[in-house]
């Protein structure tokens, strides 16, 4: 079947199986392989990406499910610069081997859009769907946190500005 | 001899890590990102039976499948498949049976390879695998150790279950339990766990005229090259071992696999590149799993709760094969269930036993937190008996700081510790006191729920390990470790490590460690490991030995290069060796410190060599291997407080405060970003983690959605702090973090649950302690009433 | 890991939908966001021939003031549930549980109409939806149907929808000034519930006037709690009375034992957390 998707800016045409994941699309087809599989569940949230601006999980997602979507995923976050995400899971060590992090970065994301101040308990709620052994999240949600109010005072120097 | 005589600038700096780069903008090179040229896919066909007679493969419908290039069954790799091995055969009358990577007459687990698919993509193999046509003879699983070790069990193996017993005593136990006024025996249960990294496993083949490269998702390069080559007798030197980015390990990796046996036999018969990625259910019954034993216990104590003696025995689970250090697990908590404390007699004895599962191995501690559990639960049970309080019998027992160097019961001498200052630091973080009047406030009333307090003070040996210790306890291999020092004509530095990082940062450390004794810039270091091309020498990383072994040599190597440096700096300066001085990353000479050279400029010297010294080689390069002659000895107190919901068995970890003695600390941030992680698996143990089978010897939880891994929403806060004594047993004074949370976790939780439920008279709770279970010792306590 | 192969098709009516459900039979499956299915597919143990995603049909989609009920398209996805200013107001029940299911990114795919066609007595929207006594409205070959919920779930994984019907939308009655609670008992944020309790509660001079309890997991269908509920009914506003009624929870249901829980330990959560549930659904703090 055809399709076409919108993968962190760049358009692609494809022809593919109806069974296709999209998280096989963006990796062997698309050639993303900053997005990583974990699962076979949906309960690891490693491939997180998201979907028409919002996150999901793209082991459970067809790839045709995907046409005319844009996709964006952890290589098309930053554009050019740091996303203040992943600034603040650098300088906060909230990663250690790396593998659940572009999904754990891609659900704080959404997180973010979706409440822009969260509190800690938020953050830990709102991360339910991403899991991670080696960090046990204590650093992961200090950069989530600092990563709000970083946002907060961009976007409150850009009203002033 | 340390660098420098000034202060240390950059061990110590919580430096953010040169990893992460390529982490956090998805730039990585996990071993499933990679592509070769005419790539096949490899699919293995698992035995859904956990113990049958294989009476026939029938492959020949997968063969003809679209995008099929090969199906094979056992008896296609039978002659040259051999054995996968096991390094840690721990007697000499150890029961080791064979183990081919994969099954040509006998499943003995469910997951078992039984046959494999070669196809053009993955999802072609996916739909081959189904084509494969199996027929089983069932066998009668064995699921139980006691049930397996009776005369009338089914057998897993034709020369029985048992495969071996191992005995450590020290003192006179019987003289010791003789009058005890206080004996108390336990059995508790530790559950089998499922590691779980969340990199599935990966490998991928390339032969080019009898040369093999193999990338895996494996902690261990180096030691995988040569069980590799020993197993399918493939030259040594032929084989090139790749751990690219990997995902985690925990012990989960550190193993010779069927799956990287099968690769490189595969890609030999067909002379293509193969890829094999597992999926997480497939991998949850075929990577190796961890723990599983029976322990009873029993101490024998005077009326003040001084112990007299420690007797520990052991029913190990080790599946259905022993692999690469199976045997050897329990043994490494033998030297660890005496712990912190002092006692007369001590005796270990463990039965390795077989049973139709997955094969055991090393998962997270490796047999100390097993030890650290049944100590540290015990001496709770103590506490309670004399109605002391926890902490202040442990007091009574432990190693005073002022004892140290002590030698244990066990045999092992602990170089340094401070538990006072640990416990002290850890009550005052926790408000212990406090907790404790609120807990006797709220005993009084009847509400349902309860507040627990749980206390676990402990030790562990790492840092493994002195090779002769390995070598009397029947390890195959060693336990040193090497670095490599290049200094590069330019003035910059690459450090090649025989470690192998997945997540501990060890390109960050180790830089900084180089830079202090080089006295070069952080920036100006790059890390290279994890390519047995590359590091030719290592024994690659696990049991929390890296920095301690590795970060050692690498200190070692860098005293050579100043060495080295020295000679052809007194050349450049035309004065005697003798004379001159090293400070800050330069040679210069005593009493006129204008007069030196940095290390940059006597590396291009050498470089260049237009004017060394006579027999000087023009490479200040070198290179050191250490193996140390202890294990080390961080230890700590964890303190935590459970709500307790007795009505229906929910638990809350209201606070959790850990307080570790790592000796000197390179990275504060890497290490206490090891000690949350180590925490959190502990609680997981306790809380929620268990790999279950059915009664037919079926994995039940073959998903992360039947297999509970925590999420953020599911650990609390953690307080974290350290106390730091260093350790006398190398220059850096460092002692090794990477287990240590995970030990001293589990026992701090059990402890908390057991001490909220202890007044209706629950004295234990078996792991993961659910809210059910919970329930259910409450029911039992007080005879179904509530 | 890898689904078995399917045909799919993307329908963009109802109608056609219906037709490409219908003339599949048994081996053609609906497909929303996939949630339920996807997994299953993965992990090879369902082998449909073909999926009918029925994402393109707008129709389906949207929340509609009717007056004493709001009408829910089945394509409306958890996360909407949880957001839908309509829903918060007139039948909170349904966001809060909405929002306990599994994760954000499952909330964003997963729909009503899936969750509920899916049939899974372990899943959420069942109990609520049979607590609220909604109308679950089919379309198919023959037309439209109304079917209650308990006519509607007929069995673990199994519902009474025919080859070719599709649930359309969901009418939920308004239930302005009721309490509510859903009360979820999980070991783990992710799993899916030992046990849960949906509870809406109508009070009335410090009494509860009427109740309406829906049970997840005590059954092989999600189940009413009647008994208790006729307990309830007339009860003080208080913890220790609506405990008292709650101990007829369990009456009328079949717990299933399992690697999460055994039945008996069901029957007392059911009986604990109808309690708990009446009294935060009757404002008792």
């Amino acid at each position: 079947m055809k399709i076409t998707v919108n993968v962190d800016g760049v358009r692609y045409d494809d022809d593919v199986e109806p069974r296709l994941l999209l998280v096989h699309y963006l990796r062997d087809q698309a050639g993303r392989t900053g997005t990583p599989i974990g699962c076979d569940t949906s309960n690891c949230g490693a491939c997180t990406v998201l979907m028409n601006g919002v996150s999901v999980k793209s082991c459970s997602v067809l790839a045709v499910q995907a046409d005319g979507a844009e996709i964006t995923t952890i290589q098309g976050l930053g554009n050019g610069a740091l996303h203040p995400l992943q600034e603040a899971f650098h300088e906060e060590h909230a990663l250690q081997c790396g593998y659940c992090t572009p999904g754990m970065i891609m659900a704080a994301t959404d997180l973010l859009r979706d409440n822009p101040h969260p509190t800690e308990e938020q953050v830990r709620d709102g991360l339910e769907g991403n899991l991670c052994r080696c960090t046990g999240y204590q650093n992961i949600v200090r950069a989530v946190l600092k990563a709000a109010d970083r946002v907060e005072a961009a976007e409150a120097a850009e009203v002033t500005a | 001899m340390t660098a420098t005589e000034t202060a240390a600038r950059e061990v110590g700096k919580a430096r953010t890590r040169k990893e992460d780069a390529r982490l956090i903008t998805g730039q990585t090179n996990w071993t499933d990102n990679i592509t070769l040229p005419g790539l096949t896919y490899v699919a293995f066909l698992r035995s859904p039976q956990a113990h049958a007679r294989i009476t026939g493969v029938d492959v020949s419908a997968a063969k003809t499948a679209p995008g099929v290039i090969a199906a094979f069954s056992g008896a296609d790799f039978a002659a040259e498949q051999g054995s996968l091995p096991c390094a840690w055969p721990v007697t000499e009358d150890i029961v080791m049976p064979e183990h081919p990577p994969m099954a040509v007459d006998t499943v003995r687990y469910a997951g078992e390879i039984v046959a494999a698919v070669v196809a053009r993509d993955r999802y072609a193999a996916a739909d081959a695998l189904e084509l494969i046509d199996v027929s089983y003879e069932p066998l009668d699983p064995v699921l139980d150790m006691e049930a397996a070790l009776r005369p009338d069990s089914p057998k897993v193996h034709e020369a029985g279950n048992k495969s071996y017993t191992w005995t450590l005593t020290n003192g006179d136990l019987e003289a010791a339990f003789r009058d005890a006024p206080i004996v108390l025996e336990r059995t508790y249960r530790q559950q089998r766990l499922i590691p779980s990294a969340m990199e599935p496993r990966a490998v991928v083949c390339a032969p080019v005229a009898g040369e093999y490269t193999v990338w895996s998702a494996t902690q261990i390069p180096h030691i995988l090259r040569v069980m590799l080559a020993l197993v399918t007798g493939i030259p040594e030197q032929q084989i090139r071992v790749i751990a690219p980015d990997v995902g985690g390990g925990f012990g989960s990796k550190l193993q010779v696999t069927a799956e990287e046996v099968l690769a490189l036999l595969i890609a030999r018969k067909l002379g293509r590149p193969v890829k094999w990625t597992e999926s997480r259910s497939e991998g949850n019954v075929a990577v190796h799993h961890g723990r599983d034993q029976i322990q009873r216990i029993r101490i024998a104590a005077e009326s003040d709760g001084r112990l007299r003696a420690l007797d520990v025995d052991l029913l190990a689970d080790m599946g259905a094969y022993l692999m690469l250090v199976t045997p050897g697990v329990p043994l490494l908590g033998a030297f660890m269930y005496n712990a912190i404390y002092k006692m007369d007699a001590y005796r270990f004895n463990c039965t390795g036993v077989f049973t139709t599962k997955t094969p055991t191995d090393a998962y997270r501690g490796a047999g100390r937190p097993e030890a650290t559990y049944a100590i540290e639960h015990i001496m709770d049970d103590l506490a309670a008996e004399l109605g002391v309080d926890p902490l202040e019998v442990r007091e009574r027992n432990w190693i005073k700081h002022e004892e140290f160097p002590y030698t244990t019961i066990a045999g092992l001498t602990y170089d340094s510790g401070n538990y006072e200052a640990a416990t002290a630091t850890a009550k005052e973080l926790f408000h212990y006191e406090e907790l404790r009047n609120e807990q006797s406030e709220r005993a009084r009333s009847s509400a349902p729920v309860r507040l627990g307090i749980g206390v676990s003070t402990f030790t562990e040996m790492c840092g493994l390990a002195p090779s002769r210790v390995l070598g009397s306890l029947l390890y195959a291999a060693g336990g040193w470790e090497s670095a490599s020092i290049r200094m590069l004509a330019t003035g910059k530095v690459e450090v090649v490590t025989g470690s192998s990082a997945h997540g501990q940062g060890h390109e960050t450390a180790w830089s900084q460690i180089a830079a202090d004794e080089l006295g070069v810039p952080f920036e100006d270091i790059r890390v290279l490991h994890g390519d047995t091309q590359v590091s030719p020498r290592g024994m690659d990383t696990y049991g929390s030995r890296s920095l301690v072994v590795g970060g050692t040599a690498l200190v070692q190597a860098c005293g050579k290069v100043r060495e080295k440096a020295r000679i052809v700096a007194a050349s450049m300066l035309e004065v005697s060796p003798e004379d001159l001085e090293w400070a800050d990353g330069r040679w210069s000479v005593r009493g006129d410190p204008d007069q030196g050279k940095t290390i940059g400029e006597i590396a291009f010297a050498a470089f260049a060599a237009h004017d060394l010294p006579e027999g000087v080689e023009p490479s200040l390069d070198s290179d050191a291997t250490y193996d140390p002659d202890n294990f080390s000895f961080p230890h700590g107190t964890h303190l935590c407080a459970v709500e307790v919901d007795t009505e229906t068995g929910a638990v809350r970890i209201r606070s959790y405060v850990a307080v570790d003695d790592v000796g000197v600390v390179v990275n504060p941030q890497i290490v206490e970003g090891q000690v949350h992680g180590g925490i959190v698996q502990g609680i997981a143990q306790a809380l929620y983690e268990e790999a279950a089978y059915d009664s037919s010897g079926n994995l039940v939880t073959t998903t992360l959605a039947d297999y509970l891994v925590p999420s953020a929403a599911d650990v609390p806060p953690l307080v974290t702090a350290r106390t730091t004594t260093p350790s006398t047993l190398n220059p850096l004074g460092v002692k090794g973090v990477g287990e240590a949370g995970t030990i001293a976790s589990t026992p701090a939780v059990v402890n908390a649950i057991v001490d909220a439920l202890r007044p209706l008279g629950v004295t234990d709770v078996p792991m993961p302690c659910t809210p059910e279970r919970i329930w259910r010792a409450i029911q039992e306590a007080s005879g179904g009433a509530r | 890991m890898i689904p078995a192969k399917f045909d799919y098709v993307r329908p963009s009516s109802v109608d056609e939908a219906v037709r490409a459900l219908a003339s599949g039979g048994d081996d053609a499956k609906a497909i929303a966001g996939g949630q339920s299915l996807l997994p299953l597919l993965r992990l090879r143990l369902s082998y449909p021939e073909r999926l009918v995603d029925l994402g393109g049909l707008a129709d389906l989609r949207g929340v509609r003031d009717a007056g004493d009920a709001l009408e829910i398209g089945a394509l409306t996805t958890h996360y909407e549930l949880t957001r839908d200013p309509l829903i918060r107001r007139h039948c909170g029940l349904l966001a809060e549980a909405a929002a306990m299911i599994a994760d954000p990114a499952v909330r964003h795919r997963g729909t009503l109409g899936g969750a509920l066609a899916h049939g899974d007595p372990a899943g959420d929207l069942p109990a609520v939806i049979t607590a609220l006594d909604a109308t679950l409205v089919a379309r198919g070959p023959s037309g439209s149907r109304a079917i209650t919920p308990a006519d509607f779930f007929a069995d673990y994984l199994t519902t009474t929808l025919a080859p070719g019907e599709i649930l359309a939308s969901v009418r939920v009655p308004k239930l302005d000034g009721w309490g509510y609670r859903y009360e979820k008992f999980h070991v783990t944020a992710q799993a899916w519930a030992i046990v849960g309790v949906a509870a809406v509660a109508r009070r009335a001079n410090g009494h509860v006037a009427e109740a309406r309890v829906g049970l997840t997991n005590m059954g092989s269908v999600p189940v009413r709690a009647r008994a208790a509920e006729a307990a309830a009914s007339g009860a003080e506003a208080s913890a220790a009375a609506l405990a008292a009624a709650a101990a007829q929870a369990d009456e009328g249901t079949s717990p299933p034992s399992d690697l999460r829980a055994a039945a008996d330990y069901r029957r007392h959560l059911a009986r604990v957390l109808t309690g708990r549930a009446l009294a935060a659904a009757a404002g008792v703090s």
